[in-house]
């Protein structure tokens, strides 16, 4: 059995800081790390191929971005994972959700066959969550997102439980299947000592876009449906009106206020 | 086909519980703004069970012109290929030129799937839609890295432009019942029901993404020092219909669990009103809520970094402030009478709903 893993790599958010004079992000120094959701899709990988008979399961890492992006998949590499596919090409360059997903499944498919798709719920960077279920569609495959809960259900089912609004639902679904996972599901691990100096090794393998055989007008910028037209800072600063307390009449004062401004809003 | 500009704006409404979802109130109010600037008849499309006229009328009389209800048992409860393939054939029959949908668990893996089978753009979860006048486009702002910046993306070349928008970020629409439209039902053939999951079982629980999709929120800070203590915002949020969720000082303190966690590495909440409970307002808690259209904080500490993001602050003892608070909260709602909302038991916010 094939499980593939595609892992984004991602700006450590916490360090992203805005030049406040030209509103732009400063990307400088800013450590790239492997999107923090998509350890959980890797967790959940390794712990179904520990749950099958040792050599049954073979869990690949797949990976779109620039040639960095190699660091990425070594991280998962070190966590367990057999082996790691880099999709790399300026052609790739700018793709949206969209493109993103065509780029992933046509690698998918020369990974073929593979029995389950384990995505993270969503890049902490472009946080949109799309590629999964776009992922799915392109290689006409069944999706399940929202998964806490996932067990390989022989010969050739999952059954998961998935976060709804609502609660959770149980479901059971045919392989092969894309699942995109939660937080609630596992805790990742950390890489052992040896697991990185085999991932220190280990060959990543290297595939552009003549390797994926897909028409050049669906890549990159170019085969994106959208367009980011701008980008600008969200009004940082509301107008804060600050009711102190220094007294009792302060604080009845402040209590009229605030069911009189959340009533203005419509909140009440 | 209509000429662009006659083609509708679709709204994609959710069934719960007999009823459309709330959201889908939410979207027509949405999608009513768009269509008018187009001159273009707006649609409410409801994949589901076969609900009642008086269910369907609603969405009418809620700012739609026509509801398609696509009916059939398989389409409930929700799995991702019948649902996409219906509305894929629906579309490319009658040609939107956009597709709104709510940022459910549903809209959020229906949206993806259906805008590759239709070789179009998607933009997520969007607080701004507007239309330029220049061309007719539909210009979608969301915020993205964590809420750091905002994007407007436009899908210029494909049809129809796809975006989802956040539960509980437009206020729902005053209904008029003597608004006319057209009702249309329609079964969807077997070919389109094909799935290759089946439901199992739905275990209900307020906790799991009940958060995510509050109309509102109090955030528990550190201030609260005690578990014990809890109690004053429970009755707070109680007071407002509110989801509880915690910053991580108090999740990592075991004070509540990690579920309610807001934050970079927590929940991305976007709520109407968020309250802040003597929560410091770190950029990793910011990430996680500083997108909520309004947010009120009590903090002591006249220089807290939360002030800086709030529109309304309580500079004060949150023991003091929180028990008057809370009474006057309740006497203001129960001078109200209830809750004026859509009738039915929208199923997006767990307690709030
Ligand atoms: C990688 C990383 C990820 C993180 N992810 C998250 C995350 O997802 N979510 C998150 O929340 N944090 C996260 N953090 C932690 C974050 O940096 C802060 O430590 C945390 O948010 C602070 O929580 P707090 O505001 O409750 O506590 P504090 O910062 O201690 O703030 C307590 C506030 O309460 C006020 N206060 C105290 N007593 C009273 C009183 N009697 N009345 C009124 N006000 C009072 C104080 O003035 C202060 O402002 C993360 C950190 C890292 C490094
Ligand atoms: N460039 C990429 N390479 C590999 N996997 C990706 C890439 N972008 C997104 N993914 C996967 O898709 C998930 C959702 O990403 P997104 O839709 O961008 O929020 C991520 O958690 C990854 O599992």
């Amino acid at each position: 059995m094939r499980l593939v893993v595609p892992i984004k790599q991602v700006p450590e958010t916490t360090a992203v800081r805005m030049d406040e004079t030209t509103g732009t992000m400063v990307r400088d120094g800013v450590d790239a790390i492997v999107n923090p959701l998509d350890l959980y899709a890797v967790e959940a990988a390794l712990r179904l191929r520990e749950a099958a008979p040792d050599g049954t399961i073979e869990v690949v890492a797949l990976s779109m971005g620039p040639p960095r992006a190699e660091v990425a998949l070594r991280e998962v590499l070190a966590m367990g994972a057999d082996r790691a596919v880099l999709l790399t090409d300026r052609a790739f360059a700018g793709a949206d959700t969209w493109s993103t997903a065509n780029v992933l499944a046509a690698a998918v498919r020369r990974l073929w066959p593979v029995d389950l798709i384990l995505c993270g719920e969503r890049a902490t960077d472009g946080d949109t969550g799309q590629v999964g279920p776009g992922l799915a569609a392109f290689l006409g495959l069944p999706v399940l997102t929202y998964v806490s809960r996932l067990a390989l259900q022989p010969p050739a089912q999952c059954r998961v439980e998935r976060l709804v609004e609502t609660g959770r639902e149980r479901l059971e679904a045919d392989l092969p299947a894309v699942v995109t996972v939660v937080k609630e599901l596992a805790e990742p691990r950390l890489p052992t000592l040896r697991g990185k100096q085999r991932a220190r090794r280990a060959e990543v393998a290297v595939w552009t876009a003549a390797d994926l055989g897909l028409p050049a007008e669906d890549l990159g910028l170019k085969g994106s449906p959208t367009r980011v037209e701008r980008i600008f800072r969200p009004r940082l600063g509301r107008t804060c009106e600050r009711l102190t307390i220094r007294d009792s009449a302060d604080l009845e004062a402040a209590a009229d206020r605030v069911v009189a401004v959340l009533n203005a809003r419509g909140l009440l | 086909m209509p000429p662009a500009s006659m083609a509708p704006v679709w709204v994609l409404a959710e069934p719960a519980d007999g009823r459309p979802a709330r959201v889908s109130y939410e979207l027509i109010a949405r999608g009513r703004a768009l269509a008018t600037a187009l001159s273009a008849p707006l649609w409410a499309v409801l994949p589901g069970p076969s609900l009642p006229d008086e269910a369907l009328q609603s969405l009418i009389a809620a700012g739609a012109d026509g509801v398609l209800a696509l009916e059939h048992e398989a389409l409930a409860p929700f799995t991702v290929e019948p649902w996409a393939a219906c509305l894929a054939a629906q579309v490319r029959e009658r040609q939107p030129q956009i597709l709104l949908a709510a940022a459910t668990s549903t809209g959020r893996t229906v949206m993806p799937y259906l805008a590759v089978l239709l070789r179009t753009g998607l933009t997520a979860d969007c607080t701004d839609l507007a239309i330029d006048p220049a061309t007719g486009d539909l210009l979608q702002t969301r915020p993205a890295i964590g809420g750091h910046i905002l994007a407007t993306i436009r899908t210029p070349r494909h049809r129809p432009q796809m975006a989802t928008v956040r539960p509980h970020a437009t206020p729902l629409p005053v209904p008029d019942p003597h608004r006319q439209g057209t009702l249309e039902r329609l079964r969807p053939g077997e070919d389109l029901l094909r799935s290759r999951v089946r439901h199992l079982e739905h275990i209900p629980s307020t906790e799991s993404r009940a958060l995510q999709d509050a109309e509102v929120v109090v955030g528990v800070g550190r201030g609260i020092r005690k578990a014990d203590n809890l109690g004053l915002a429970r009755a707070l949020a109680e007071s407002l219909d509110a989801a509880l969720g915690a910053s991580r000082d108090v999740v990592d303190r075991g004070w509540l669990d990690y579920p309610h966690q807001v934050g970079l590495s927590g929940k991305t909440v976007s709520p109407r009103l968020y309250v802040a409970v003597g929560l410091s307002g770190s950029v990793q808690h910011l990430a996680g809520m500083q997108t909520s259209e309004t947010i009120l904080a009590i903090n002591n500490d006249p220089e807290a970094q939360i002030l800086k993001v709030a529109d309304l602050a309580i500079v004060g003892d949150l023991f003091e402030v929180l028990p008057v608070l809370t009474a006057r909260l309740q006497q203001a709602r129960r001078g109200r009478g209830g809750d004026g909302d859509h009738g039915g038991q929208g199923n997006q916010g767990g307690p709030a709903a």
